[in-house]
């Protein structure tokens, strides 16, 4: 393979990883906080990507605005989630808010059915980021240097939120021990909410531009990718946020590389994500960066 | 300043205290020792808010504050230093403290507070940056000293802060607690190291299982031939 093509493959991997990444953040954030798999997640991601298609056709908004709007709408939907479906239940055992959250994750797919319908849309997206410019040798999409730039910017606000501001300062420490913040002043609910905030506003984030990449959208456009960037938080080790982004690129990266170096094994390229989580799973089961977590009741 | 009459708590089917009634003036060191399982954490707890299956009145400056939230008990004056320190391990010193402060909205004062309490405690400040579960238990006693304080409020309620730390560190922790008080601070403290308390209390209550059975002076409790046999070793 010629380090042009090499350079390439890169690119999208990095593309891939990065869009596996901010979903895997928000997981990873509401693990840390509550010991929760947020499975309704991968229905935030997809509903990022339809509020887009919602404020281009139906208020003509500029994609860009629909985009941000988009955005801020998800980031709602993800904390009225929580309000409506996990907050109730934070005193029942865990298996409860899990349960609830696979009917989350139905709910919102027929919602989305029922508002959007079941075919698959076609969302607009810029051309010039689909037209390939030439480096040199490197046939370079617009489109694979434009996400892993947003995201790289996103994941430095998310980093600034946590570890700059009091309201990280509360995360981090409701992470570790609700009761002990409670009783320092914490309000735990509002830091919950949050959280909820940000991961669903950076899934929403990856679903548009997911949309971008992968124009045609359908209501369970967040299932496949939602459960890689789950493993990929899992391979990083759940509850670390750099251990998210870390596996989320990795996992981008080994699937377009092995595609890229095996085209025989395109056919599997949903199974390597399975590859990399039993690896982990052997070898060292917190996860990359994953520190032992104790279990809270 | 605070009155706590007729408290009952409930665990399920456990009634941990049965109508506890105790009074903290203001200015002083009340302190609360008993058995273990004699519900003195269960006291604090339901002072702080975390207990909401409870029984009573517990007023603070006169004013009711039983129903009210953890957070809103922080702000009205009332912090708790919680059993096992409970110091956030992964946080640094200095983010510790500042969590003390949570609650709190005046920047200046903060900032002033935090002084104060490196001169109080001058071996956080040199660890300011360290994470907190890499100090000794006596520092981390320290902090959560401190952390408590950071909170700027009145009534500080310890619970056995001497818990786990050699004699000569317990001799420190129970020398701070005076001065905290010194300096103006009420303080509730509840300690299974009975002697030092009573020594430094001006009140002291005795509890056992869930009920008061014995009232008074740090002092007279210390001359009490029922305290001495059951709580001082005779
Ligand atoms: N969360 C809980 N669930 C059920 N029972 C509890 C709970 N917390 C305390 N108890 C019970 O309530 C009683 C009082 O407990 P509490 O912790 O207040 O005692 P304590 O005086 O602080 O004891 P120690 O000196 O050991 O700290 C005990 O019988 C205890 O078993
Ligand atoms: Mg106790």
């Amino acid at each position: 393979m010629s380090l042009a093509m090499f350079l390439q493959h890169g690119l999208n991997g990095l593309t891939l990883g990065s869009l596996y990444a901010l979903i895997a953040i928000g997981y990873t954030m509401v693990y840390g906080i509550l010991r929760l798999i947020n499975f309704a997640h991968s229905e935030i991601f997809m509903l990022g990507a339809y509020f887009v298609l919602w404020g281009t056709t139906l208020f003509f908004l500029p994609w860009y605005v629909a985009m941000v709007v988009a955005v801020v709408v998800t980031a709602g939907v993800g904390i009225l989630v929580d309000r409506v479906a996990y907050r109730p239940l934070r005193d029942a055992p865990r298996i409860s808010a899990l349960i609830s959250a696979i009917g989350v994750s139905f709910f919102l797919q027929n919602l989305t059915i029922v508002a959007f319908g079941a075919i698959p849309r076609e969302v607009y997206r810029p051309l010039w980021l689909e037209t390939p410019m030439l480096m040199g040798e490197v046939r370079v999409l617009p489109l694979t240097i434009f996400v892993p730039t947003l995201s790289f910017l996103l994941m430095l606000g998310l980093v600034w939120v946590v570890y700059r501001t009091k309201a990280g300062l509360g995360m981090r420490a409701i992470s570790k021990d609700i009761e002990t913040s409670y009783i320092m002043g914490v309000s735990v609910n509002r830091i919950i909410s949050l959280t909820f905030g940000i991961g669903s506003a950076l899934a929403a984030a990856s679903g548009i531009m997911w949309a971008l990449r992968y124009p045609q959208l359908q209501p369970v456009m967040g299932s496949i990718p939602g459960f890689k960037a789950f493993i990929a938080a899992v391979f990083g080790g759940i509850g670390s946020i750099p251990g998210a982004v870390v596996g989320g690129v990795i996992l981008g990266f080994t699937e377009i590389m092995a595609v890229a170096f095996f085209p025989d094994l395109a056919g599997y390229r949903d199974a390597f994500a399975f590859v990399l989580l039993i690896a982990i799973l052997l070898i060292k089961p917190t996860g990359l960066m994953g520190a032992k977590l104790e279990d809270k009741v | 300043m605070l009155e706590v009459q007729d408290l009952n708590v409930f665990y399920g089917g456990i009634h941990a205290l049965k109508g506890l009634t105790i009074q903290v003036p203001q200015g002083r060191v009340v302190t609360l020792i008993g058995a273990n399982g004699a519900g003195k954490s269960s006291t604090l707890r339901a002072i702080a808010g975390l207990i909401r299956n409870k029984k009573g009145h517990i007023r603070y400056r006169g004013s009711e504050i039983s129903g009210l939230s953890p957070v809103d008990i922080v702000k009205s004056g009332i912090v708790m230093a919680p059993e096992g320190r409970k110091i956030f391990p992964h946080l640094s010193v200095l983010d510790n403290l500042r969590l003390g402060a949570y609650a709190r909205k005046d920047k200046a004062g903060v900032e002033k507070d935090l002084k104060w309490v490196y001169e109080l405690f001058p071996r956080l400040e040199d660890r300011k940056d360290q994470k907190g579960g890499t100090l000794s238990g006596g520092e981390q006693q320290m902090l959560a000293l401190g952390r408590a304080l950071m909170s700027a409020a009145d009534l500080i309620m310890l619970d056995e802060p001497s818990l786990g730390l050699a004699p000569k560190l317990v001799r420190e922790v129970f020398e701070i607690i005076a001065t905290i008080n010194a300096l103006g601070k009420t303080v509730l403290l509840v300690e299974q190291n009975a002697f030092a308390a009573l020594k430094i209390a001006h009140h002291a209550y005795v509890l056992e299982v869930g009920a008061i059975v014995l009232a008074g002076s740090g002092e007279e409790l210390i001359a009490d031939s029922r305290v001495r046999d059951a709580y001082l070793g005779g």
